[in-house]
C-alpha cells in the first residue's frame, strides 16, 4: 500500500539544492537523502508543498560538524533528510515556519546541541530549565554524562510566557506538581471567566537525559533504557529501539519473537486504553465506570505478569528477540480472556452509552480540528479521531503485521467522544489481532544471536505504540556500543494539540480534555 | 421550671448528637457508595479517624494569609453548629428551635459561604479565587431557590419556625399537597448543590481545575481543615434532616419522655439511612455536569420552588 512515488517528485523539486540520494539499508523503510545546509529551509517548503508530515528531527555531534536529521512521511513512505553544519557556527534554517510540528523538536535540538535555527518564530528554550547553563549543550561530545550539576538547581522562574491582556483576563498557573499522582508539567492558562483564551505548556520537568545516557551502552543496555522512556509504553519503545538496532546490524528476529512482540504490544495497547477510558470517566465523576475499567485493566495486567513475568512486560523485548517465551497454556487462556473482555466492555459501554450526563460531557468538548491535527502531524488516536488516517502497522508494516490485517478506525469530529470511541474501536481491533497472533504463533527460537553491529551502522525503528507511531534512531559506534540514540514518542505531536484543542473550552473541562489526549510527560521530556 | 430545664438539657444533648453523628452520616454515604460500585468499603468509623488525624496535625498557613483565613474555619464551624442547634432532630418544640427560624438557617449558610469564599481569595492562589467565583455563581441561584421552597412550607403552616411547620404537618396528617412535592424537589436539588455533591461538584476529586468547594479550601490543613470537613459533614446532615423531618416528620418526639425520644432517635436514623441510599444512587447513575449547566440546574430548582408556591396559592388556599 505504501507508495513512495512522491519522493521522486520531491527530489526533482530539490534539484539544484544539492540533494543527493544515499544508500542506507538500515534506515528502511525510510529513504535517505543528503542536502546542503543552505537548502534546508527549501527542503521544508518543498516537503510542505508535497503534503508531507513532519515526523521527527534530531541532531548529532559528529566532531567537526553537527549532523541534523529530519524525517518526513507521506502515504506510509518515509524520507530521512540529512545535513551537516560546522560545529563552530551551527546555524540552520528552521522548518517551523512551514511545519508547526517542528517547533519543539527544533528547540530541543537548540538546547541540547547548541544549533540555532535562524528563522524559528519562537526560539525560547524548551528542554533546558536551569540545571545547566545557556552556554552548555549536553549532547555535545565534550559534555560529561554526569554534567556540571549546580549545588542546588535554581527554580525555573523566568520563562517568558505569552501574556494575554484585557479586561477580565486572568492567568491560572497549574503545576508542575499536581494534586493527583501524575507526572509534573506546568500549564499556564489565560482565561476570561471560565473560558480558556490560551493555554501554554511548560514541560521538561522530567528530562532524564535519555539521549545522553544511551551513549556508550551496549545493545541490551539500550533496550532496557528504551523501555524506561515512558513506563506505560515500555513494550513499544523497547520494540522500536530493538528494531532500529536489528536493522543496523542486519539481524532478523526469529518469527516467533516477532509474533510475541506484537502480542505484548497489543496487550499493552489494551491495558492502557482500558485504564484511560476509566480515567476519563473518573474525570467526569462517573466512578462506576472508572472502577469497572480499572478492575478490567488490573485483571488484564495480572495475566501479563503470569505469562511474561511483568505487569507492564518491561524488559521482555531484547535485542534479537524476546526474553520470556509464552507457555503453551496461555494460548487458549489469552484467547478466552480476550473474548471475555470484549463481552465485558460491551456490557459496560451499553450502560455508559445510555447516560445523557456522560454524553453531555464528552460530546463537543476539546475539539481538535482536522486541519490542526494535520498541521501538527498528530499520530495515534489523537490524530485518528481528527481524520488522520494513519497507522504504521498498516501503512509501513513490520513483522508480524505484514502478515495480518489491521483495521484502522478513523473519526472526524476530533472531540473527547471521538478520541474515546477511537480507543474503544482500537481495542476491538487489538482483540482480533490477539486472536490472530495466538492462532498463528509460529514455533521456533525466540532469540537470534547478537553479533555486535559494525561501527557507524545506523538503524531506524518505526512501531505503532498505543499512543501512536514511535520513531527510534540508533547509530552504533565502536565495539557494538551506541553512539547516538533518539526516540520520538508520539506525545511530541499530541502535547501541542492539547494547547489548541482546549481553546474556547471552559477551565473545568481541561482535565477531561487532557486525559482524552494523555500525552506522556516522560516520553516527551526524554 | 423542671420542664424548662429538661427541655434545655435535651436541646443541648440533641445538638451534641447532631454534631457527633454528622461524620457518621458521611461515613455511611461513603460505605454505601463503595458497595454500589462493587468496591471494598472503609469502616464507617474511618471518617472519625480521619478527623482525629487532622486535629492532631499542625496546620500549615500561607505566609500572606490574613486573619480572615485563620478565623474562617471557626466561623464556618460555628455557623453550622448554631444551625444544627436550631433544627429539630429527635424532638420538636425544643427551646433552641424557638430561637431561630428557617430564614436564619439560610442566613447561617450564607455567612459560612461568605467567609469560605473570602478565605479562598485571601491566600491569593489561582484555585482559591476560581473556587470562590464558582461558589458565588452557584449561591446566587441556590439561595433564592431555597428561600422559595421554604416560603412554600411557611405559607402552608403560617410560620417560618421549623417546630411550627413540623407540628402543622403532624397535626394535618398524611395529606398529599402538590405544593410540597414541588418544594421538596426544588429543595432536594438545592441541597445537592449546596452540599457539593454530584452532579454539581465532586467531593472526591483531586482535579484542582474542576473543583468548586474543594478549590476554596485547598490551602487548609491540620485542625483548620478538620473543622471545615466536619462543618461540611454537619451541613450535609442539616439538609438531610430538614428533608427528613419537615417533609416526613412522623416518628419525631413531641413529648419529652424516654419512649418517645427513643422512637424519635430510631425514626430519624432510619430516615437518614434511607436518604443516604437515595443520594448514593443518584450520585452513582450520573456523571458530573459541565459547570455552565449548573445555573440551568439551579434555575430549574428555582422554578420548581416557585411552582410550589403558585400551586399553594392556586390550589390550596381559599
Amino acid at each position: 500500500m505504501s507508495t513512495d512515488a512522491w519522493i521522486g517528485g520531491l527530489m526533482e523539486s530539490l534539484s539544484g539544492a544539492g540533494a543527493t540520494a544515499e544508500q542506507a539499508p538500515g534506515l528502511s523503510p525510510a529513504r535517505l537523502i543528503a542536502i546542503d545546509p543552505g537548502a534546508w529551509g527549501v527542503l521544508g517548503e518543498v516537503a510542505a508543498r508535497h503534503g508531507c508530515r513532519w515526523v521527527a528531527g534530531w541532531g548529532e555531534d559528529m566532531g567537526e560538524s553537527i549532523r541534523i536529521n529530519a524525517c518526513f512521511e507521506k502515504a506510509g513512505a518515509y524520507l530521512l533528510a540529512r545535513t551537516a553544519v560546522p560545529r563552530a557556527h551551527p546555524v540552520l534554517p528552521s522548518h517551523t515556519p512551514v511545519f508547526p510540528a517542528a517547533d519543539r523538536p527544533e528547540r530541543h535540538t537548540q538546547d541540547l546541541l547548541g544549533v540555532s535555527f535562524s528563522d524559528h518564530p519562537d526560539a525560547r528554550r524548551w528542554t533546558r530549565h536551569q540545571a545547566w547553563k545557556t552556554s552548555e549543550h549536553p549532547l555535545r561530545r565534550n559534555f560529561p554524562v554526569s554534567g556540571h550539576p549546580p549545588e542546588k538547581t535554581p527554580p525555573d522562574h523566568q520563562y517568558p510566557f505569552l501574556l494575554a491582556q484585557g479586561s477580565g483576563v486572568c492567568e491560572i498557573p497549574v503545576g508542575p506538581v499536581h494534586a493527583g499522582i501524575i507526572e509534573p508539567g506546568h500549564f499556564r492558562f489565560q482565561a476570561v471567566g471560565e473560558t480558556v483564551l490560551n493555554l501554554e505548556q511548560r514541560l521538561g520537568y522530567v528530562h532524564k537525559g535519555i539521549e545522553k545516557l544511551a551513549e556508550g551502552r551496549d545493545a541490551e543496555g539500550l533496550a532496557r533504557l528504551a523501555g524506561r522512556i515512558s513506563g506505560d509504553s515500555t513494550v513499544a519503545h523497547a520494540w522500536a529501539a530493538c528494531m532500529a538496532m536489528e536493522k543496523a546490524g542486519n539481524i532478523t528476529a526469529p518469527p516467533r519473537a516477532a509474533w510475541l512482540r506484537a502480542l505484548m504490544c497489543e496487550r499493552e495497547r489494551v491495558a492502557n486504553h482500558l485504564g484511560d477510558i476509566g480515567a476519563m470517566l473518573n474525570d467526569i465523576a462517573f466512578s462506576f465506570g472508572f472502577y469497572h475499567f480499572a478492575r478490567l485493566r488490573e485483571d488484564w495486567q495480572r495475566v501479563s505478569r503470569e505469562a511474561f513475568g511483568h505487569r507492564f512486560m518491561m524488559d521482555c523485548i531484547v535485542p534479537g528477540g524476546v526474553a520470556p517465551d509464552l507457555p503453551p497454556r496461555f494460548i487458549a487462556a489469552m484467547r478466552d480472556e480476550a473474548r471475555a473482555l470484549r463481552k465485558q466492555i460491551g456490557k459496560l459501554m451499553a450502560i455508559i452509552n445510555d447516560l445523557p450526563s456522560v454524553a453531555d460531557r464528552v460530546r463537543g468538548a476539546g475539539v481538535l480540528k482536522p486541519e490542526y491535527a494535520r498541521a501538527l502531524g498528530c499520530v495515534g488516536y489523537v490524530g485518528r479521531a481528527s481524520g488522520m488516517d494513519s497507522d504504521v502497522r498498516r501503512d509501513a508494516p513490520y513483522p508480524p503485521y505484514d502478515r495480518l490485517q489491521v483495521a484502522v478506525p478513523v473519526h472526524h469530529y476530533g472531540d473527547v467522544n471521538a478520541r474515546a470511541r477511537t480507543r474503544l474501536e482500537e481495542m476491538a481491533v487489538s482483540f482480533d489481532l490477539i486472536e490472530a497472533l495466538l492462532a498463528g504463533l509460529p514455533a521456533g527460537p525466540i532469540r537470534a544471536p547478537w553479533p555486535p553491529p559494525a561501527a557507524d551502522a545506523e538503524g531506524l525503528g518505526l512501531v505503532e505504540g498505543w499512543r501512536g507511531e514511535i520513531l527510534s534512531f540508533v547509530r552504533f559506534g565502536a565495539d557494538g556500543r551506541i553512539a547516538r540514540f533518539f526516540a520520538r514518542d508520539p506525545s511530541w505531536t499530541t502535547w501541542p494539540a492539547l494547547e489548541l484543542l482546549i481553546r474556547d473550552n471552559i477551565v473545568p473541562d481541561f482535565p477531561l480534555c487532557n486525559k482524552s489526549v494523555n500525552g506522556s510527560y516522560s516520553g516527551h521530556d526524554l | 421550671m423542671d420542664h424548662y430545664l429538661t427541655a434545655w438539657l435535651l436541646a443541648a444533648a440533641q445538638t451534641a448528637l447532631f454534631v457527633a453523628a454528622a461524620p457518621l452520616l458521611a461515613g455511611w454515604v461513603k460505605r454505601v457508595k463503595c458497595h454500589m460500585q462493587n468496591r471494598a468499603a472503609p469502616p464507617v468509623a474511618q471518617v472519625y479517624r480521619d478527623l482525629a488525624k487532622l486535629f492532631r496535625k499542625q496546620p500549615v498557613i500561607a505566609e500572606n494569609a490574613s486573619w480572615v483565613f485563620r478565623a474562617t474555619p471557626y466561623i464556618v464551624f460555628g455557623a453550622m453548629l448554631l444551625s444544627a442547634a436550631a433544627i429539630p432532630l429527635v424532638a420538636v418544640d425544643l427551646p433552641t428551635g424557638a430561637i431561630a427560624d428557617v430564614i436564619v438557617l439560610v442566613g447561617f449558610a450564607a455567612l459560612a459561604r461568605f467567609f469560605t469564599a473570602l478565605a479562598g481569595l485571601d491566600i491569593g492562589t489561582a484555585f482559591g479565587g476560581m473556587g470562590s467565583s464558582r461558589e458565588m455563581t452557584v449561591a446566587a441561584l441556590a439561595e433564592p431557590a431555597m428561600l422559595m421552597a421554604v416560603f412554600t412550607l411557611s405559607m402552608t403552616a403560617n410560620s417560618t419556625n421549623l417546630s411550627a411547620v413540623i407540628n402543622f404537618n403532624l397535626d394535618a396528617g398524611l395529606v398529599l399537597r402538590p405544593s410540597f412535592l414541588f418544594a421538596l424537589s426544588g429543595f432536594a436539588m438545592v441541597a445537592v448543590a449546596e452540599t457539593g455533591r454530584i452532579p454539581v461538584d465532586n467531593p472526591a476529586t483531586h482535579l484542582e481545575l474542576t473543583m468548586i468547594h474543594e478549590a476554596m479550601i485547598l490551602e487548609y490543613s491540620g485542625r483548620h481543615l478538620g473543622l471545615i470537613e466536619w462543618a461540611n459533614q454537619i451541613k450535609l446532615m442539616i439538609y438531610a434532616v430538614l428533608m427528613a423531618n419537615v417533609f416526613w416528620p412522623w416518628g419525631i418526639a413531641r413529648e419529652f419522655t424516654a419512649p418517645a425520644l427513643a422512637l424519635g432517635a430510631v425514626a430519624i436514623a432510619a430516615k437518614l439511612a434511607l436518604l443516604a441510599v437515595a443520594l448514593v444512587v443518584w450520585e452513582t447513575v450520573m456523571a458530573k455536569m459541565r459547570l455552565f449547566r449548573v445555573p440551568q440546574f439551579l434555575g430549574f430548582a428555582l422554578l420548581l420552588s416557585l411552582l410550589g408556591m403558585l400551586t399553594h396559592v392556586v390550589l390550596e388556599t381559599g
